[in-house]
């Protein structure tokens, strides 16, 4: 209840939440607002928004409902979004946590590997991976989780390394608890904060590299997501740019409302802001 | 003689939602030329707060509600800024508990003391840094000029503690408070330091405002003390008074938990050792392969020691000598490089990892810092019943158990289910106690179990765990910085210094005849030695 009170004193923080719970209803509300397959034919190509009553966003230059996409293109990125960056705290959060508990040789081997992930850049990392395995949907998804938990390794040690010196942790250890039960039971729920704050970064940089990804028709082709939506447009861009536009504007609300949540949940999280 | 410095009914506000509404009640008093005022209290007390009225530095959100704080017939409270900083280092200075947090780590300590002289006087450059220099030879540290050139990091805790009185006194302020400015301190640094400041005193003539919660401390250096309790003054007067009759009950009460400095009297103990370490080592390598700067400190150096069988071993030293590396060696949450300690037959120094876990309960630790050994996330009778539901016993059983051992060490069993955060210190150790006891051991290893605790809070908690040790049939190890506290409750003492002991045998006779020179350097420096604590009703 604390934790609520004092998440809900930072007005941007509850913006960022009412936008998030907007998009979520939007990805819910899919199915009801929009049956049937939003890629389907819908009308004449490439109608201006607000032009129809029945296609309010208008089409797409194949003649697609431009706002039907918009509602189960959230669904895309929302569980990209969210399955992505749970495969990066996954990942990054083992890795973290035997790297910074045990330190010495273990500690040297899994950071160089951490860096090997690191000095590539991102993207160019999951063209490749996407080029070798595919890009169907769970594919697209476990390829960005794959690129993004270096950071979150880098992260979990190094809270895993102020905390293992701990008393807390030695008494443990002196009480005879296995190092499973240490690192997991003790030191992880002490570690977590700062890396659930880091997850909205996460999340809202994997729903950009989808839309990337699907810009330069390497996401899945047979799903109707955001970035899919603003590749189709390309070809129009200059004569009927609202294609390009609109799933450019979801994108940028989402990861604003993400962000501004993770944003909340760090000042709601860290101690020592609390005070102000 | 006019005071210097006189309180009149101060009075402080805390903010909304504090533990209490005032930090300093209706306080009144005065500061003379010359004269050493200490102000004595538990933490809490408002003896800190105290200062920050007089420095005019008072954190946001606490004002002063009523008093006045007169210094040379000018009111302090309300005093605008700008006339405050004329008075703030130059006519009155502090000094604090940490001088490693209260330097710039960044700046050299004769930059850091020439600031003083660059804010208050128009000194040139040259004439500050022979200031600084003569300064720094004043509170005695070793070669001053290199002193000079030296950042925070280079010097010792003492020499820094040096360096910030230099600061302070750069412009022969009129008061000098005194923030608990040798608790850091080892005993041996610490009566450095108040013999300085003593010394200092007598040719300056200032009036010193001494912090403190060590009666030892106070009983070195008072002229007059005033005793602190929940924002009030609730005595004051001569020191010889004050300490060898005291009037109020409070006073009485803290008197009372000062450990006397001698050793007990001969307890039947058992030759028989439970335990027994032979020529343990554990040496730390620094610098890599490649690196310049290798350095090989010998932590523990071929320790030999043996604890008697339901007896009390107190291992005593200053920091770095070693004796908490021992007491984690012995424990293996550190591995001795070389040696043995025999426990029933076997070595624990040589018993693999996963051996050492499943004979873990026999040799249980309680630890220094009540705040930092108990994980705030988990219920404290969580936190009990942890050791045993590792060994085998199920949930609801060691729940059950824990609930019997807050009683035994004196909690509520019906706050099994709080948080740490919601008990006190004191409180907190025992939790750390009751964890430790929940594994049956045979040898309790305390470090430095109440050092972290206010001085009523120690004695009740040095009671307690005398009392468990004769009651489960426990043999101790103590380990403590402390002297005062190793009389108290050790059978036999061993000292230790670098990394070896120098000096081991019955408590009495280690404190009464000293074989080892360091043993009598050590004896000589704890504070209020000389103090008989008199004995009273109150406790």
């Amino acid at each position: 209840m604390t934790f609520l009170r004092l998440y809900i004193r930072s007005p941007s923080a509850v913006f960022g939440i009412i936008l998030l719970v907007l998009v979520l209803t939007a990805a819910l509300t899919a199915d009801y607002f929009f049956p049937g397959d939003p890629l389907a034919l819908a009308g004449r190509p490439l109608v201006w928004p607000f032009e129809s009553l029945t296609l309010p966003l208008g089409t797409d230059n194949l003649g697609r409902d431009i706002a039907a996409q918009i509602f189960h293109g959230a669904r895309i990125s929302l569980l990209i979004g969210f399955a992505a960056t749970s495969v990066a705290i996954a990942i990054g959060i083992v890795i973290g946590a035997i790297a910074g508990y045990y330190g010495g040789w273990t500690d040297d081997v899994l950071m160089r590997v951490t860096e090997a992930f690191q000095i590539l850049p991102n993207f160019l990392l999951l063209l490749i991976i996407i080029t070798v395995f595919g890009s169907t949907l769970p594919c697209v998804t476990a390829a960005i989780g794959a690129v993004s938990w270096p950071a979150v390794a880098r992260l979990t040690r190094a809270e895993f390394l102020t905390f293992r010196t701990r008393d807390f942790v030695q008494s443990c250890r002196t009480i005879g608890l296995g190092d499973i039960k240490i690192i997991f039971g003790e030191i992880l729920p002490n570690a977590l904060p700062p890396v659930i704050v880091y997850a909205s970064v996460i999340m809202a940089v994997a729903i950009l590299l989808e839309s990337a990804l699907a810009f330069l028709n390497l996401s899945d082709p047979n799903v109707s997501s955001w970035g899919n939506l603003i590749g189709q447009g390309r070809a129009v861009l200059r004569v009927r740019w609202y294609v390009s536009a609109i799933p450019g504007f979801a994108i940028l609300l989402t990861v604003l409302a993400v962000s501004l949540v993770g944003q909340g949940l760090n000042d709601a999280l860290n101690p020592r802001l609390r005070g102000r | 003689m006019n005071p210097i410095l006189q309180i009149e009914g101060l009075s402080v506000r805390l903010p909304a939602g504090a533990d209490r509404q005032f930090a300093l009640q209706d306080v009144s008093l005065s500061a003379y030329h010359g004269e050493t005022l200490c102000i004595v209290g538990e933490s809490g007390s408002g003896k800190s707060m105290m200062a920050n009225v007089v420095m005019g530095l008072l954190p946001t959100g606490v004002r002063v509600d009523r008093g006045r704080v007169l210094f040379e017939d000018n009111n302090l409270v309300g005093l605008p800024e700008p006339a405050y900083r004329r008075i703030r280092g130059a006519r009155i200075a502090m000094i604090f508990q940490e001088p490693m947090t209260a330097l710039n780590p960044l700046r050299t300590i004769g930059d850091q003391i020439g600031e003083m002289f660059r804010t208050h006087t128009t000194l040139s450059k040259h004439e500050i840094a022979n200031r600084t220099c003569a300064l720094l030879e004043e509170v005695r540290i070793p070669d001053a000029p290199s002193a000079m050139r030296a950042y925070p990091h280079e010097l010792s805790g003492g020499q820094r503690q040096r360096a910030m009185i230099a600061m302070a006194l750069a412009l022969d302020p009129d008061i000098l408070i005194a923030d608990e400015p040798t608790t850091a301190l080892d005993v041996t640094t610490q009566a450095q330091i108040l013999s300085l400041l003593q010394d200092l005193q007598q040719r300056k003539g200032t009036a010193i405002l001494f912090i403190t919660h060590d009666f030892g401390v106070v009983a070195e250096i008072a002229q007059r003390v005033a005793v602190m309790n929940q924002g009030r003054i609730v005595e004051a007067g001569p020191a010889s008074e004050v300490l060898n009759a005291p009037q109020n009950a409070y006073t009485r009460q803290l008197i009372a938990a000062v450990p006397p400095l001698v050793g007990p009297g001969a307890k039947g103990i058992p030759s028989s050792a439970i335990l027994a370490i032979e020529g343990v080592s554990k040496t730390y390598r620094t610098g890599g392969l490649f690196s310049r700067k290798r350095r090989v400190v010998h932590a523990v150096n071929e320790v030999g020691l043996m604890l008697p069988k339901g007896g009390t071993l107190g291992i005593v030293g200053e920091s770095g000598s070693g004796k908490s590396t021992l007491a984690r060696c012995i424990v293996r949450l550190i591995d001795p490089d070389a040696g043995s300690i025999r426990f029933n037959g076997l070595d624990f120094a040589t018993l693999g990892r996963s051996e050492i876990r499943k004979h873990a309960r026999h040799v249980q630790m309680v630890f220094q810092d009540p705040f930092a050994s108990l994980n705030p996330r988990r219920r404290a009778g969580e936190l009990v019943a942890q050791g045993p539901i590792a060994h085998g016993t199920p949930r609801r059983e060691a729940l059950a158990r824990a609930k019997e051992l807050f009683a035994l060490v004196g909690l509520d069993p019906a706050s099994t289910d709080r948080y740490p955060h919601e008990f006190s210190g004191g409180q907190r150790q025992r939790i750390g106690l009751a964890r430790a006891l929940a594994l049956n051991p045979t040898i309790l290893i305390a470090d430095e179990p109440v050092s972290a605790l206010d001085v009523s809070v120690q004695a009740q908690v040095l009671r307690l765990l005398d009392e468990l040790r004769a009651r489960l049939g426990l043999s101790l190890l103590l380990i403590t910085h402390d002297l005062r506290v190793a009389a108290q409750v050790c059978d036999r003492i061993a000292v230790m210094k670098n990394g070896a002991v120098v000096e081991e045998g019955a408590a009495a006779t280690v404190f009464e005849s000293p074989r080892h020179e360091y043993t009598r350097t050590l004896l000589g420096s704890v504070p209020g030695r000389n103090w008989k604590i008199p004995v009273t009703s109150a406790a």
